[in-house]
């Protein structure tokens, strides 16, 4: 925590909801990433945050693209700041999991193929937050939104696993909750060159149905409970980090229902559904467990 | 330089954030340990941590939302009711 500056780079007083963990990650995330950073950003909820012109809350440059085009925008930003000779910018697409699972995957992958130089942040509340909770290929099963009252049937989309598989350098998932080990993420990736990929779960009160203090909790217990796992995949090599790396065994983790127990999205989830959930997470696991085995 | 639409950053960018509220934390700095995990947790950025640890918090742009509460082991914050 020392190592954090104590500058703020993300002012107070934007247009965030209250206990919203997207800001909380991005506030800590420029802290890492510094004055030295231009931001792309699609429509997403961070578009709002980032208020109507002439004020911003952000102290860093932020260009705002189309919707599908965050990584193809900052593939042409790091073209023209090389013809100028500028070498020493952060690019980061920072990108909402909308932005990323389903309309912006094309331009993700675009980049990702070319190996472009930039940082891709994707912060995922599991559906449309900003547009009012409408179902995104990144939504759990099980999870109500707007256009899947009865929860959604299908599981969630596997992005990290998708651009392992684009064999970039490095790809890396982390917790709003944990946001030490996200900067130590994010450091790493700085450190590197090429498509670099964090998908970073972040916890939304209005959208997940829980009080707004809860927020740090939430995401704890996704991650203690097993339903979001923390590794880090880097030159081909994949392991476990922060409280994952002790949670391999099933019997270490907690119950899945304290994790569903505490948001409103997951009421109408009978056992049933819910033994439907443990299994596809045990899935998860025993791909990722594989993967670190190499 | 550019011209035209380009924003400036500023504090308030969403207006008096503060007005949000209905329940203020309050800091008890002699129960506080300094370990500033409110101010790691404040998604506003309105905890601030003064030279020798103490913390105080920007009111007119705390939203109220708790969480400095909830993640405060040492139960230096509580949240008091304004509205």
């Amino acid at each position: 925590m020392r190592n954090l500056t104590d500058e703020e780079y993300l002012l107070p007083g934007n247009a965030a909801c209250p206990g919203c963990a997207a800001v909380m990650a991005m506030r800590i995330g420029l802290k890492v990433l510094g004055p030295r950073t231009i931001l792309v950003i699609p429509a997403c909820c961070m578009s709002v945050v980032q208020g109507h012109c002439p004020k911003t809350p952000s102290k860093v440059p932020i260009f705002n693209t189309a919707f599908a085009a965050s990584a193809a925008t900052a593939s042409g930003i790091r073209a023209a700041l090389e013809m100028k000779g500028i070498m020493d910018v952060n690019i980061v697409c920072w990108a909402g999991d909308g932005g990323t699972a389903d309309i912006g995957i094309q331009s993700l992958s675009g980049a990702a193929e070319r190996g472009d130089d930039l940082i891709y942040v994707c912060y995922d509340n599991e559906a449309y937050m900003n547009t009012g909770t409408q179902r995104s290929g990144s939504t759990p099963e099980g999870a109500r939104t707007t256009t899947t009252i009865t929860g959604k049937s299908e599981g969630k989309k596997d992005v990290p696993g998708i651009m392992i598989a684009h064999r970039i350098p490095y790809v890396a998932t982390a917790c709003t909750s944990y946001p030490l080990d996200f900067a130590n993420k994010l450091r790493r990736a700085i450190s590197m060159r090429g498509t670099r990929y964090i998908h970073l779960l972040s916890p939304c009160p209005p959208g997940w149905r829980y009080p707004t203090e809860k927020t740090v909790e939430v995401g704890k217990l996704a991650v203690e409970s097993g339903a979001w796992i923390l590794y880090e995949w880097a030159g081909g090599r994949c392991r476990l980090t922060g409280p994952s790396s002790g949670l391999a065994e099933r019997s270490k983790r907690r119950p899945l229902e304290e994790y569903l127990r505490i948001q409103g999205r997951f009421a109408q989830a009978d056992p049933s559904k819910i033994e439907g959930m443990k299994r596809r997470i045990d899935e998860e696991w025993e791909r990722i467990l594989a993967l670190c085995k190499g | 330089m550019l011209g035209g639409p380009v924003s400036k950053a500023t504090e308030g960018a969403g207006g008096l954030t503060g007005m949000w509220r209905i329940r203020r934390p309050e800091v008890d700095n002699s129960m506080c340990t300094k370990c500033h995990l409110c101010w790691l947790f404040c998604p506003e950025g309105v905890v601030r941590r003064g030279c020798k640890g103490e913390i105080w918090i920007v009111y007119e742009f705390c939203k109220g939302c708790g969480i400095c509460a909830e993640v405060c082991a040492a139960r230096a914050i509580r949240m008091v009711r304004e509205v």
